[in-house]
């Protein structure tokens, strides 16, 4: 069934303990071929835990699981040799050299040594490494690191890439050229499953997310969409002095019932307004009497998403 | 970057355990290949340092005192030097099997990157093991290659089945002491281990005297040691003097324990690498 639409995973009441802790509870979802599917939460919502059942390296508790058709619990290996995944920690081998790393783990693919470094000079070419090939891998940035590790998830030509928290720890520059190249992975139809607690890489990178906090799924959909269903279409954030937030609650509330503002909500700094015209809901806040330090009216992001849904911030 | 984009619809079998446990012993020969020079020079000079010290420094003084006859009638040298390979073994298993191990779980998080491929946890047992052999093989065969300059084996049978004796010995440590190091989750615990595990067994194994010489409550806790019957084994081989059913049962014990100790390893690097 080669080109047939059955989805690549689907997990039914999915569920992982690791004795009276529920890690991951009962969860369902789909992915289906060629899209990028993104598991969006905080640390600890049960995301990894996901993902190593994915990867076949953590059987599952209970529910039921479908990887590449097969099932995880009988046929573990079979499925790990189609699929490719960037750890969460970086697992390269720091005295080998770059090439070294990709030639030895494409033999535990059982690939040949000839085939196996044809794959590794083609790859470090894909992820910009050509130069370093011989350098040690201990040197390198951790910009650098994160592509070699891409580049060594890609050897068996895996056609599913599990990535978790592909970006975690990067400078802005080094995420750009690792989503750079998990962009050009998904042109070329690989299909990704990734997690992450960056909203702007949810965004960037992900056709569909759900959003996981305390190990259940809490909304599901593409970015768009759950920006239009949980947050308005532009965001006012107030900023006050500390201790004034505190005396404000009259006129805040009066924001809402006034004006096109649908909803507050209030952090330790500022206030957040949702309205579909920030600029407008400025004015009114103004007119209300409220003098902040400063305004700043911004398109709603899943961040906001998180928040509404939570009432917490997602990297704190 | 074509191929990347292919999906590929062929579906590969499973790889057999052991072609999966020869890839692990792949890596862990390229990751020793680093390190291969100074661990080849310092296998070499330890046996020769000991032997020209021990052997026959100490050992002019031991032969001349009349000792011979309770050395079983041979040279401090002949007695010491097949103890000592004996040693050598266990000394290598222990640190082959604990630090290298704590470190691919815990610190490089090889397995791990291994787990994530088709190689199963019981494949990088297996292929761990292999490895520890091969360090074994190698240690012990430049250490007998030393004895052998130094005059000490009767025959050459003798000079390799004290080399197989050696490698068996060290195994009987290795495999469990593996086990053991999976399950930690740092090195902690090795330091005791080092101290008053393998040190005692080095000093009071029958390496540098003849077991009679403990006091008699002291000698069957000797018995019971793996690095006595190994000793024994690897002297009894070198001499030609050993005892065929004394060497039944020093084969026996030593074997029964690494392949006790290779299902450990089974057991515990599966539990600690899929949870």
């Amino acid at each position: 069934m080669p080109d047939a639409p059955a989805p690549l995973i689907v997990a039914r009441g999915l569920t992982k303990r690791f004795g009276a802790f529920t890690a991951v509870d009962g969860i369902d979802f789909e992915v289906a071929r060629g899209e990028s599917f993104g598991f969006l939460g905080p640390n600890g919502a049960g995301k990894t835990s996901t993902m190593r059942m994915i990867g076949c390296v953590s059987p599952a508790s209970g529910g039921t699981l479908t990887v590449l058709g097969l099932d995880p619990a009988s046929d573990g290996p079979r499925i790990r040799a189609k699929i490719g995944v960037v750890p969460q920690q970086d697992t390269l081998d720091t005295d080998l050299s770059v090439r070294e790393n990709l030639v030895i783990y494409g033999r535990y693919f059982d690939l040949s040594y000839r085939e196996a470094g044809r794959r590794a000079d083609e790859l470090l070419d894909f992820v910009q490494l050509t130069d370093r090939a011989k350098s040690k891998v201990e040197p390198l940035s951790g910009g650098m690191k994160r592509r070699v590790t891409i580049a060594r998830s890609l050897i068996n030509e895996p056609s599913l890439m599990l990535l978790d928290e592909p970006t975690t720890g990067l400078d802005p520059q080094a995420r750009h050229q690792v989503w750079d190249r998990l962009y050009r992975l998904k042109q070329q139809g690989v299909t990704l499953v990734l997690t992450t607690h960056y909203m702007d890489e949810a965004e960037q990178l992900c056709d569909r997310l759900v959003v996981m906090d305390k190990a259940k799924i809490v909304a599901a959909g593409t970015p768009r969409e759950l920006i239009e269903r949980y947050s308005t279409r532009e965001v006012l954030e107030l900023r006050f002095p500390v201790g004034v937030l505190e005396t404000l609650d009259g006129q805040l509330d009066a924001l809402v019932d006034g004006t096109n503002a649908r909803r507050l909500e209030r952090l330790p700094d500022r206030v957040l307004v949702y309205a579909e015209d920030g600029e407008a809901a400025s004015v009114a806040a103004h007119e209300r009497g409220l003098r902040p330090e400063s305004v700043l009216v911004r398109r709603s992001s899943l961040e906001d998403v998180f928040l509404h849904l939570t009432g917490r911030s997602l990297v704190d | 970057m074509a191929s990347v984009s292919v999906p590929r619809s062929r579906a590969s079998a499973e790889p057999r355990l052991l072609r999966s446990a020869t890839h692990v012993l792949e890596y862990s020969l390229l990751a020793y290949r680093r390190s291969f020079r100074a661990s080849l020079f310092s296998s070499f000079v330890q046996p020769a340092l000991f032997l020209a010290a021990m052997g026959l420094g100490l050992g002019g003084i031991v032969d001349r005192s009349g000792a011979t006859i309770s050395l079983g009638g041979v040279s401090y040298l002949a007695f010491l030097a097949p103890g000592l390979l004996a040693s050598a073994g266990m000394q290598t298993a222990f640190s082959v099997a604990t630090y290298p191990i704590v470190a691919a779980i815990n610190w490089v998080r090889t397995y791990f990157a291994m787990i994530a491929t088709p190689l199963t946890p019981r494949a990088i047992a297996l292929g761990e093991m292999a490895f520890m052999v091969f360090r074994l093989w190698m240690v012990t065969g430049i250490f007998s290659m030393v004895a052998l300059a130094f005059g000490v084996y009767r025959s050459p049978g003798g000079f390799f089945l004290a080399w197989a004796a050696a490698i068996l010995t060290g195994l009987a440590f290795a495999t469990p002491v593996a086990a053991y190091s999976a399950t930690r989750k740092n090195a902690e615990s090795f330091n005791a281990l080092f101290r008053f595990g393998m040190t005692p067994l080095f000093l009071f194994s029958g390496t540098f005297f003849p077991l009679e010489r403990l006091p008699a409550f002291l000698q069957p806790v000797a018995w019971l040691t793996p690095l006595y019957h190994g000793v024994a084994l690897a002297r009894g081989f070198a001499l030609g003097t050993l005892d065929p059913a004394a060497g039944v049962v020093h084969i026996a014990y030593l074997a029964i324990l690494a392949g006790i100790g290779a299902i450990a390893c089974l057991v515990t690097f599966e539990r600690r690498l899929v949870s």
